[in-house]
């Protein structure tokens, strides 16, 4: 058996480091969709009557969808009949008010994630809102956050609290007919993060969500709206895993972000939900609708993702370069191994003058994992002097794996320029052996090759994000030694 | 330090080695000269644990071990070094993190300390000079768009770091303009030493006007069929492997 075998087939044993399941009581709705689900969900939740009817008319339309089947990817057909569409860790009263009320054994989730609140917030300066099946339960920091104006909370206590910021943005980025999974997002979504930053005001914390999904057969619908006032800046981080379980799971989020003239989002994810196992079973599937609005001249928006789980990725972080002199950037990590499927990419829209977007994305395959990256740069007849630069990089390990480059260009405008370049490499029995001859263990020569591959894109993570990039990076690819 | 014994070797049930011996003592330098085909690339190889030779006879011991039964880069640990023919491009992996990562992996193998980032650099920029490296291209990924120089001169550079007792020198000399191997001889001369024996492989006689060996053998058809001094490679280089190949036919 060569090394290469070997270190497929070890890739696809190698179990799910983060597969453990945490026993909270929850509130979980009967499995199925329909009215009055949708009317259950609105009337736990509180909402105001104008919420109800969005969801309600989301839903309507979401009957008249089909489920879309341009990816290259490959599923049975979902039941969502058989999807449970909310589920609520149960809470005493009204929630608890510091950590001390929170229920230790998420608290030991989160630390056998090696991500506990409290370190994060001594070390890291990072306020959390973590997310934990469909719920916030834990929010800190807010007030120091409030102090300079900055609005970090949930989906649900936005509605509650700020419903006219959410009433005027919600929807406008990403609208509810936009897609079959948007639109099924719209109708059932249970809770997610907002994020208002005035004026002038640079965020002074990075803001950092974790998801996790945790109860078997419940759909995640995570909603998230960050809106960017002029002047404004913000760095998000959203990092994901999940307990391991059979059922597939479905989550279909969708994240919009708003930015007025001059202000900045940058918007990092690390996702690394269960990927199934060997044959591809369990893994969840994460079809995500994710678009950020430059309206303002001189905005800016920038896209990083490490995609290192899911059974399916269905994944296209977008821009809108409405605002004149915008930029929009996607740096994208993705790794597919076992039998993983990943069809993701970017969309960049350009509308105004002198709009930029860069392009960075590195696709891993290894094991029978396919890999695809699919992405629209267009260029409208206003978009005077546009630029765009795209470069697609796949890496294969062995030979049972692929790599598929689907990119899309519009041009009608003849003063704008598009550059794409794509490369597909693999890690060679030669490269191994330089390393091995040097000293360097197998596992270490690929990682370190990896790495290497991946380092254009890791360094526009915030720091420790992307020292847990490359953790989650090693981890993924550990046991590829023969 | 390092004996081969009638040592068979085969790829895809091809014999390459026939019954191939040779002994290496402490600081000598050996020159493997042979014909295209002789089977020079594959003894270096296989010393250095390459996968896809398939051992069939023999054995190899270094300073007492078996090395056959050892990883690629267990033998590194011990002091192996296999300067490449065409060494390989890693885009991506910074040139002085490779260095440093493998320094280290061969000093925690041979149970020293590592060396922290201010030693190594100072002795990365020390020994960079011995090959003339240019700085530029230790910020570089590794061997990543290097000339054909420049990267036997990474090779070197390399070796000078890693101090290896044993380096097999895999025709360094190949697409050498004539500056560059005066450079290259130069820094492997430098590191010659009393506990360090070099295996140069080459095709040509050339390479051994710069670095004298101690010893000189012929390999024809997998098996060394005359050793001598230098007299031996400048024999060969006016009358060529010819005579040597019916000699050894008859």
């Amino acid at each position: 058996m060569s090394s290469q075998q070997q270190t497929v087939d070890e890739l696809i044993r190698s179990d799910y480091e983060h597969g453990f399941v945490t026993a909270i009581e929850s509130d979980t709705v009967p499995p199925g969709l329909n009215e009055s689900v949708i009317r259950t969900i609105s009337a736990k939740k509180n909402e105001p009557e104008w919420m109800l009817t969005l969801r309600l008319q989301a839903y309507q339309h979401w009957l008249t969808m089909e489920h879309p089947d341009w990816a290259h990817v490959q599923h049975p057909p979902i039941d969502f009949q058989a999807v449970s569409y909310y589920s609520a860790p149960k809470r005493k009263e009204d929630g608890p008010q510091s950590l001390d009320e929170v229920d230790p054994q998420l608290l030991d989730a989160y630390n056998k994630l090696g991500i506990p609140l409290e370190e994060q917030k001594a070390l890291a300066g990072v306020a959390v809102d973590a997310v934990f099946d469909s719920v916030s339960v834990a929010t800190t920091f807010r007030k120091n956050l409030a102090d300079v104006g900055v609005i970090f909370c949930s989906m649900s206590e936005a509605v509650q609290e700020y419903p006219e910021l959410v009433q005027k943005y919600l929807g406008t980025v990403v609208p509810y007919k936009d897609n079959f999974f948007a639109c099924l997002n719209a109708a059932v979504f249970t809770d997610g993060t907002f994020v208002y930053i005035p004026e002038g005001v640079r965020c002074p914390m990075e803001l950092s969500t974790y998801f996790r999904i945790n109860e078997a057969n419940t759909g995640q619908f995570e909603r998230t709206l960050i809106i960017a006032e002029a002047g404004s800046h913000v760095s998000y981080l959203e990092g994901c895993t999940a307990p391991m379980r059979d059922e597939n799971q479905l989550h279909a989020a969708v994240v919009e972000l708003i930015v007025m003239d001059d202000a900045k989002i940058k918007y990092s994810t690390v996702q690394n939900w269960y990927p199934g196992d060997a044959e591809g079973r369990g893994g969840i599937y994460n079809f995500v609708t994710k678009r950020g609005d430059c309206r303002g001249a001189r905005s800016h928006i920038s896209w990083t993702q490490v995609e290192t789980g899911s059974a399916i990725t269905w994944k296209y972080p977008s821009c809108i370069l409405r605002g004149d002199d915008s930029v929009g950037e996607f740096y994208s990590v993705a790794v597919t191994r076992g039998m993983q499927q990943a069809d993701t990419g970017t969309k960049m829209i350009h509308l105004g003058r002198n709009t930029r977007s860069t392009i960075v994305s590195k696709g891993i395959s290894a094991g029978r994992g396919q890999n695809t990256y699919r992405g629209l740069v267009r260029m409208t007849p206003r978009a005077e002097n546009a630029r765009n630069h795209s470069q697609c990089d796949s890496l294969l390990i062995g030979d049972r794996c692929g790599a598929h480059t689907f990119p899309y260009i519009e041009v009608r405008n003849p003063t704008a320029k598009v550059e794409h370049e794509a490369t597909t490499s693999k890690i060679g029995d030669d490269q191994l052996f330089y390393c091995r001859q040097r000293g360097l263990s197998e596992e270490d020569a690929v990682s370190m090759i990896v790495n290497g591959f991946c380092k254009e894109v890791f360094n526009e993570l915030p720091m420790e994000f992307a020292v847990e990039a490359q953790k989650l990076l090693n981890l993924t690819l550990e046991g590829a030694v023969g | 330090m390092l004996s081969i014994k009638n040592l068979h070797v085969s790829i895809e049930d091809k014999a390459i080695l026939k019954g191939l011996n040779l002994e290496i003592a402490a600081g000598e330098v050996h020159a493997v000269m042979g014909p295209n085909g002789s089977g020079k690339s594959t003894l270096s190889h296989v010393l250095a644990g390459r996968e896809g030779y398939e051992i069939t006879d023999g054995e190899v011991l270094f300073n007492g071990e078996d090395l056959l039964s050892l990883e690629p880069e267990q033998r590194a640990r011990l002091g192996i070094f296999l300067g490449m023919q065409y060494p390989v491009e890693l885009p991506g992996v910074n040139n002085m993190t490779f260095m440093r990562e493998s320094l280290n992996a061969v000093r925690r193998g041979r149970g020293e300390a590592e060396l922290d980032a201010v030693a190594f650099m100072k002795r990365v920029r020390e020994k960079a000079k011995l090959v003339e490296l240019d700085d530029r291209l230790l910020k570089r990924s590794v061997n990543a768009g290097f000339s054909g120089g420049e990267k036997k001169r990474n090779e070197i550079l390399q070796m000078a770091m890693l101090e290896p007792q044993l380096a097999i020198l895999d025709e360094t000399d190949s697409g050498l303009d004539i500056d560059a191997l005066r450079v290259i001889s130069g820094g492997v001369n430098a590191l010659r030493s009393p506990d360090r024996s070099i295996i140069l492989i080459t095709h040509y006689q050339r390479l051994l006007d710069y670095i004298q060996p101690d010893f000189v053998h012929v390999l024809v058809d997998g098996r060394i069929v005359r050793s001598g001094d230098k007299q031996l490679a400048l024999e060969l280089e006016k009358k060529g492997y010819g005579w040597i190949e019916e000699e050894a036919a008859a």
